[in-house]
């Protein structure tokens, strides 16, 4: 098994978030891991992608080939597809449609989901309004990894498990809301695969 | 013992805890900065009583580092590639001196610019010192490497050079911790003289390092960095260097190679290795992470030897950091792609946060300039550097730590009156002081902004040797107090702010203006921090 996942989005969005709960998943699996991340002057409300790369055997190396991803996961719409590059014609694109808007040339968005809807297969969602739904916006991240969680070779108790280890220490309600939004995330997935 | 997770960076850090390291000292400068961190947040780090806290420049940590290692202690020292340069003078003399307790001086080079003014191969500096270097090619050795560079600076007495990239440094992997050692007793060198670089006693230090060079080479022949791996096809042999081996067995689905390879960690380079390479094969491919260092050495000036593949011959491209996708095409394997990016994809550069005190600062001073015509800002490095781009363009340099007041000061002799300089706090304390003493000896006619954010902004908040005492500073040098003021750049002081700029402006002599407002990522982490500290004390 060996997944290669592009985690995207925009400086101070968290997308090291959700990479943190793909890898305690992963570990907790025994498989082997490496997570390449963005330090430094792009964390100012530049692009940033985050290379995460699991399997069963040693992974070489630490940023994943072109045209190689498994998996493009991104908090951000425009984000998911500056990195279609990197995505195998096989692989998901996983995006959040709500655009972050920090620049004054940002496309009409509308052109940006049509963009999206040509990807072969992609989901795209709320993140956000499923997060506010389940009671706080915060755990949008954690909904758009739910989407994403069924294509990962890792079983889905497991990310629950990885939760569970993340979030214990900020208590119950904490990891409670965070499984929610997983599921959620994953509920919307199953009935809104493009293929 | 279960694996951590640890960048590069992380594991180096942890290394040099579990490897009886007594202090470290850094300046934050990405790629490097997490390694200083990872032991500032250790509690192990804190119970063992290790040194921990910034220095304010790379310059003055390698010296306390070399204090630390004249009294017999191990110390480490980080920075990045370009911090390298600005710790230059000690570091390479740092070779002559040599070490007492054990230093390893890591540099975190930035191939590709991803943080950087430029990509420069920390690997001259080490061979430019004549001590080893250390290479890592995952985060594991980098765990290894340092218990080893300790031993290794111990045994020669001498200090060695860890250098890392980009990728190395900001990489998560698992690492297996190793033996944990405890921390060497103070214990001064058996030669007081040791540390004295009087003419007589360098002759004879340098004849010392001299001499070392050839056990340092045994040192890299016997060494488990440096690996040779067999391989059947003798048509070319392939040398990485760091982490462009890893790049190479991601080609390989089975990680077998097939053509022989020499997979180096640790320079000197390894003669005897590279020999055989070169005695079994009749061409050479060489892949490294950087410079073509190892290619130049190996071609040699007339290239008349077997024919040497790399950045020199356009096998690989000569600038910017390597991938698994340009080492296929250097192997002469199909590149792969995915779909192109849509052409309605824009940039989106870095830019002020929206609050950041920097843009009422930049507001206020392309207000006051307005009048004259554009091109005497003279800036440096931090997050107002981002006042070059849209909406701002309000500055016309940076160069390096520091070279804005110096800059100004030049281009106003030069008759570009009034020049400006603008700075960051913790840049001002790295390197700007003297440089404004210089200006007040001359009474320049600069204006001089000290953007005070109270932190190391773009490294991710680092405490600043600055304090809020950048006023007294001034002073001290001779600025004169009249011309010395505290600004709030705030919007609704933009008229008060901009005409004390255009008075300011005016005068002939060096004016230094202190726009003083906490960065609001450091009010936001000083508030949650607040807050946790609430929490538990509740709990």
């Amino acid at each position: 098994m060996k997944k290669d996942i592009i985690l995207a989005g925009v400086g101070g969005q968290g997308i090291l978030s959700i990479a943190a709960i793909i890898g305690t998943a992963a570990l907790n699996m025994g498989l082997y891991l490496k997570q390449s991340e963005v330090h430094g002057m792009a964390q100012r409300g530049g692009d940033v992608s985050s290379n995460l790369r699991i399997g069963d055997k040693e992974v070489a190396s630490d940023l994943i080939a072109k045209g190689k991803a498994d998996l493009v996961i991104s908090v951000e719409p425009m984000e998911g597809l500056r990195h279609l590059p990197m995505l195998s014609p096989e692989g998901w694109l996983i995006t959040n449609s709500k655009p972050f808007i920090n620049i004054p040339n940002y496309p009409e968005i509308e052109n940006v989901y049509s963009e999206i809807a040509k990807v072969h297969r992609h989901v795209i969602l709320d993140a956000e309004q499923i997060a506010k739904d389940l009671g706080s916006a915060k755990v949008a991240n954690v909904v758009i990894l739910g989407a994403a969680a069924d294509h990962m070779g890792i079983d889905f108790e497991i990310f629950e498990k990885a939760i569970h280890t993340i979030f214990k220490r900020k208590g119950d309600a904490v990891v409670e809301l965070n499984i929610k939004a997983l599921r959620a995330g994953r509920d919307f997935s199953v009935k809104n695969s493009h293929l | 013992m279960q694996k951590l997770l640890l960048l590069g960076d992380e594991a180096i850090a942890q290394g040099a805890i579990d490897a009886g390291m007594s202090g470290i000292y850094a300046y934050p400068g990405t790629p490097s900065t997490e390694i200083t961190e990872y032991v500032q947040h250790s509690k192990e780090a804190k119970q063992k009583g290790i040194r921990c806290s910034w220095s304010t420049n790379e310059k003055t940590a390698m010296e306390a580092a070399l204090g630390m290692s004249y009294a017999g202690k191990r110390t480490m020292v980080c920075m990045k590639h370009v911090g390298l340069n600005v710790a230059a003078d000690p570091f390479i003399n740092s070779s002559i001196t040599g070490a007492n307790g054990g230093i390893i001086v890591v540099s975190a080079d930035d191939p590709s610019m991803h943080s950087s003014q430029n990509e420069q191969d920390s690997r001259f500096f080490g061979q430019f010192a004549m001590i080893p270097i250390l290479e890592p090619a995952n985060q594991q050795e980098a765990y290894d490497m340092v218990g080893y560079g300790f031993n290794m600076s111990e045994k020669y007495k001498v200090p060695v050079l860890m250098r890392i990239t980009t990728r190395m440094a900001h990489s998560r992997a698992g690492v297996a911790r190793g033996q944990i050692k405890s921390q060497n007793e103070m214990s001064l060198p058996s030669d007081l003289r040791q540390f004295v670089l009087l003419p007589a006693i360098a002759r004879r230090r340098y004849k010392l390092l001299l001499n070392n060079q050839v056990f340092f080479e045994k040192e890299s022949e016997d060494s488990s960095f440096n690996q040779y791996i067999d391989g059947a096809d003798k048509k070319m042999g392939i040398i990485t260097t760091g982490i462009a081996f890893n790049y190479l067995i991601e080609n390989f689905s089975d990680r077998v190679v097939g053509f022989p390879v020499l997979k180096i960690g640790q320079y000197p380079l390894p003669r005897k290795l590279i020999e055989k390479l070169f005695n079994e094969c009749q061409e050479v491919l060489i892949l490294e992470e950087g410079y073509p260092l190892v290619e130049e050495m190996l071609k040699g000036y007339l290239a008349n030897g077997i024919k040497i593949k790399g950045r020199l011959d356009g096998t690989v491209p000569r600038d910017g950091e390597l991938n698994p996708n340009l080492v296929a095409v250097a192997l002469g394997m199909k590149d792969t792609i995915g779909a192109d990016v849509p052409e309605l994809v824009v940039g989106r550069p870095p830019a002020l946060c929206s609050g950041c005190p920097h843009i009422d600062s930049y507001l206020a001073l392309n207000e006051a300039l307005a009048t004259l015509a554009p091109g005497r800002v003279f800036s440096d490095i931090g997050c107002y550097t981002l006042g070059a781009l849209k909406p701002f363009e309000a500055i016309n340099s940076c160069v390096d730590m520091g070279a804005s007041i110096p800059m100004a000061k030049g281009a106003a002799d030069a008759g570009l009156v009034p020049a400006v300089a603008v700075i960051g706090d913790s840049t001002f304390t790295h390197s700007g002081i003297t440089g404004l003493i210089d200006a007040v000896k001359d009474n320049s006619p600069i204006t001089v902004l000290i953007l005070d954010n109270g932190t190391t902004g773009m490294t991710g908040g680092q405490e600043s040797s600055a304090q809020g005492r950048i006023e007294d500073l001034c002073k001290a040098v001779g600025v004169e107090e009249d011309h010395i003021h505290i600004l709030k750049p705030l919007r609704k002081n933009h008229e008060e702010n901009t005409q004390i700029l255009i008075k300011e402006l005016a005068y002939q002599g060096v004016s230094v203006i202190i726009p003083r407002r906490e960065c609001i990522v450091s009010i936001d982490k000083r508030m949650r921090e607040k807050e946790k500290a609430r929490k538990e004390q509740l709990a």
